[in-house]
């Protein structure tokens, strides 16, 4: 048999049928179901008189409009109480498990997914979200879908897609101090576009990527669709085998055992062709910001702010002056010259348990500056949430001066309460700073969580690997 | 699902590369349960001065005149004429129904973002990607001539200029099929029930840890 990629294996084991123009109807194994995406499917199930094909595959939490303080209190935006009630039921009435909001286990449905075990290797994952592509870091099929496809694998646990091409991301040597797999992420992205993924599915692969945790891996695979591709992924190994052992929903026992030795299969074999091949160096990437309203818009820490009259395509130079023009910043600014007015460390990007622990420790024993207005932590899960309290870390945000808040997206999309006024700047781990992201007029840099931590500290952004 | 067969529109540009769905339809519009009703929303940062809300009375807000939906010269247009990477970042599909709310039934670009792209399908609404420098040429001539239209036949993958310039364009046969007819993808899976439950009790022999 030919040498496989892993995308080739996960594919080919999925595939139920396939049209002559390779049009492909893909079986899908869990399908995580969130409350903005979710009615309209609901919906057109029931008015089309059809039933979940399997309620087993499915698992509910809402995560973008619940409040991150005073969640006792319940949701005060009445549209945004309706759309959180409209999944309560749907899920009771068609007894999908669902973690509702007093849940300890409600987080964001990325961060949930692999805490609970929920995704496994060798799945195909989906949810009408794009950064399902997190999933992808476990060795398995993971992307976004939209409503109208949600409703289709409710109603026929497939999915009805064309092969991408596959692309392999390839990351060798040591990461320097304070650098991590966000700027990995970001400096792939910086290098590629976010259009350099459109129509490729990611492998990430090499040395440094094997060094990474799940953690990390998560974050980079997370960000596969701000590089344009649907699906990131990273091959089996200890590290996901490590993770994954005595998680609620993993197998057990001798299943597990079973399931560890399929598992092992999961990676690409040696001499597998990809449609395409980047190679990054980890020894030279520095910590990342993004400086503009897409997340290419990115340069190093030590780096200034680009100036457009130097871009060669009339379109980037247009992209940029009007990016700058938003962002309200001057062409050849030093990035640490940026002062910031509030810090965001949370999504489903950076809200696990490492990120919190990294962030911990670059605030521990400092206090905010006297220009931040607000610095806040939201863990992407109660799990979360639960492990940073018994290990004190919010002790140590409390004392420097950060909000310490309920599990959900947040700030990330500013759904909730919880968002920019006009003209605010913000040093946010999240994975989008498009124009009014994070509330109307906000203006968004990205970082990772001890960037985002050392710039609360600074009042603007410093580079963490000189500290 | 609508048919989309022959369109005969005018064309709207917006020159800008990269429009996010965050654009296409801000995230307060998303906590709608409804799949309609989007249209009054679609760009709706760029195109009202004010600040929108669910709710507020859409008719009454400052527009923004310098926003391209809003010179007359574009007003019931269909067609959007628009840069690289379209439709990038999340799968919301609210941005294809806010976008067919509005009355588009077409976007011609160089580019899309994947799950854009397939959104657009699932709902009436065609999306062609045509070469940068075909992109290029249709702006200046959008931008030239008032009234400015195209012709775009799906069955012969073409677009007509005014000056009978033909422009091709591919589309995957599927789902092509399914556009001309109109067909819903749910109905055309579940003909083939038995396949699926045929692979799905040997998949979950195979591997019993997926299907608990
Ligand atoms: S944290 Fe942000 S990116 Fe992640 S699912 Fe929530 S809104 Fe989307």
């Amino acid at each position: 048999m030919s040498t496989q990629t892993l995308y080739d294996k996960l594919w080919n084991s999925h595939l139920v049928r396939q049209e002559a123009d390779g049009t492909a109807l893909i079986y899908i194994d869990r399908h995580l179901v969130h409350e903005v995406t979710s009615p309209q499917a609901f919906e057109g199930l029931r008015l089309a008189g059809r039933k979940p094909w399997r309620i087993g595959s499915m698992l509910a939490v809402a995560d973008h409009n619940v409040p991150t303080a005073g969640r006792a209190q319940g949701i005060a935006d009445p549209i945004s109480r309706l759309q959180v009630e409209t999944l309560d039921s749907n899920c009771d009435a068609l007894g999908i498990t669902e973690f509702k909001m007093s849940d300890l286990r409600q987080g964001i449905v990325h961060v949930i997914g692999p805490e609970q075990g929920a995704t496994l290797p060798g799945m195909t994952v989906v949810c009408g979200d794009s950064h399902t592509s997190t999933h992808g870091a476990f060795a398995a099929l993971a992307f976004g879908i939209g409503t109208s496809e949600v409703e289709h694998v409710m109603a026929t646990q497939c999915l009805l897609m064309k092969k991408a091409r596959a692309m392999q991301v390839l990351v060798e040597g040591t990461l320097g101090k304070g650098v991590t797999a966000k700027d990995i992420a970001l400096a792939v992205i910086g290098k590629i576009g976010t259009a350099g993924g459109t129509g490729f599915a990611i492998e990430f692969a090499g040395s440094t990527i094997r060094r990474l945790s799940m953690e990390g891996r998560m974050t980079l695979c997370n960000m596969a669709i701000e590089a344009g591709a649907r699906a990131g992924m990273i091959a089996v190994d200890d590290t996901t085998i490590g993770y994954l052992k005595g998680r609620p929903f993993a197998p057990q026992g001798e299943m597990w055992d079973k399931a560890v030795a399929h598992w092992r299969t999961l990676t690409s074999d040696a001499g597998a062709q990809f449609d395409q091949v980047v190679r990054l160096d980890a020894a030279v990437i520095k910590p990342q910001v993004t400086w503009g309203t897409s997340p290419e818009m990115v340069v190093a820490v030590d780096g200034r702010v680009p100036d457009p009259a130097n871009m060669a395509d009339p379109v980037k130079r247009h992209d940029a002056e009007r990016a700058l023009h938003y962002m309200g910043l001057q062409a050849n600014t030093l990035i640490v010259d940026i002062n910031i007015d509030k810090v965001f460390i949370g999504s489903c990007t950076n809200a696990r348990i490492e990120d919190l622990r990294a962030a911990a420790a670059v605030a521990r024993g400092k206090r905010i500056a006297a220009n931040v207005k607000l610095a806040m932590v939201v863990p992407g899960s109660g799990l979360v949430k639960q492990q940073a309290e018994q290990e004190g870390l919010d002790r140590i945000f409390a004392a420097a001066g950060f909000e310490w808040r309920d599990p959900g997206c947040s700030m990330c999309l500013a759904m909730n309460d919880d968002r920019l006024e006009a003209g605010e700047r913000c040093a946010s781990t999240s994975n989008r700073n498009f124009e009014g992201r994070q509330g109307p007029g906000g203006r968004t840099h990205l970082v990772s969580p001890e960037m985002a931590a050392a710039a609360a500290i600074a009042g603007h952004f410093v580079d963490v690997s000189a500290i | 699902m609508q048919k989309f067969t022959m369109l005969d529109g005018v064309v709207v540009p917006l020159d800008r590369a990269n429009v996010d769905t965050d654009a296409i339809i801000p995230k307060q519009f998303l906590k709608s349960i409804k799949r309609s009703g989007f249209g009054p929303n679609a760009f709706d940062e760029w195109r009202y001065l004010d600040h929108g809300e669910p709710g507020m009375d859409n008719a009454r807000r400052p527009l923004n005149p310098d926003f391209v939906l809003n010179l007359p010269r574009y007003q019931g247009a269909q067609i959007l004429l628009a840069r690289e990477n379209f439709g990038c970042g999340s799968s919301r599909e609210h941005a294809p129904w806010a976008l067919g709310d509005y009355g588009f039934r077409a976007i011609i670009a160089p580019s899309f973002a994947d799950i854009f792209f397939n959104n657009c399908f699932k709902n009436g609404l065609l999306p062609i990607r045509l070469d940068a420098e075909k992109v290029d040429a249709l702006f200046k001539a959008v931008e030239a001539t008032p009234g400015y239209r195209l012709k775009v036949d799906l069955e012969q993958q073409s677009i007509t200029a005014p000056d009978g310039t033909v422009y091709r364009f591919e589309v995957e046969a599927f789902r092509k099929h399914c556009l001309l007819n109109g067909l819903d993808d749910i109905g055309l899976t579940l003909q083939h029930v038995d396949e699926i439950k045929a692979y799905e009790a040997r998949h979950c022999a195979e591997q019993p840890w997926l299907c608990a």
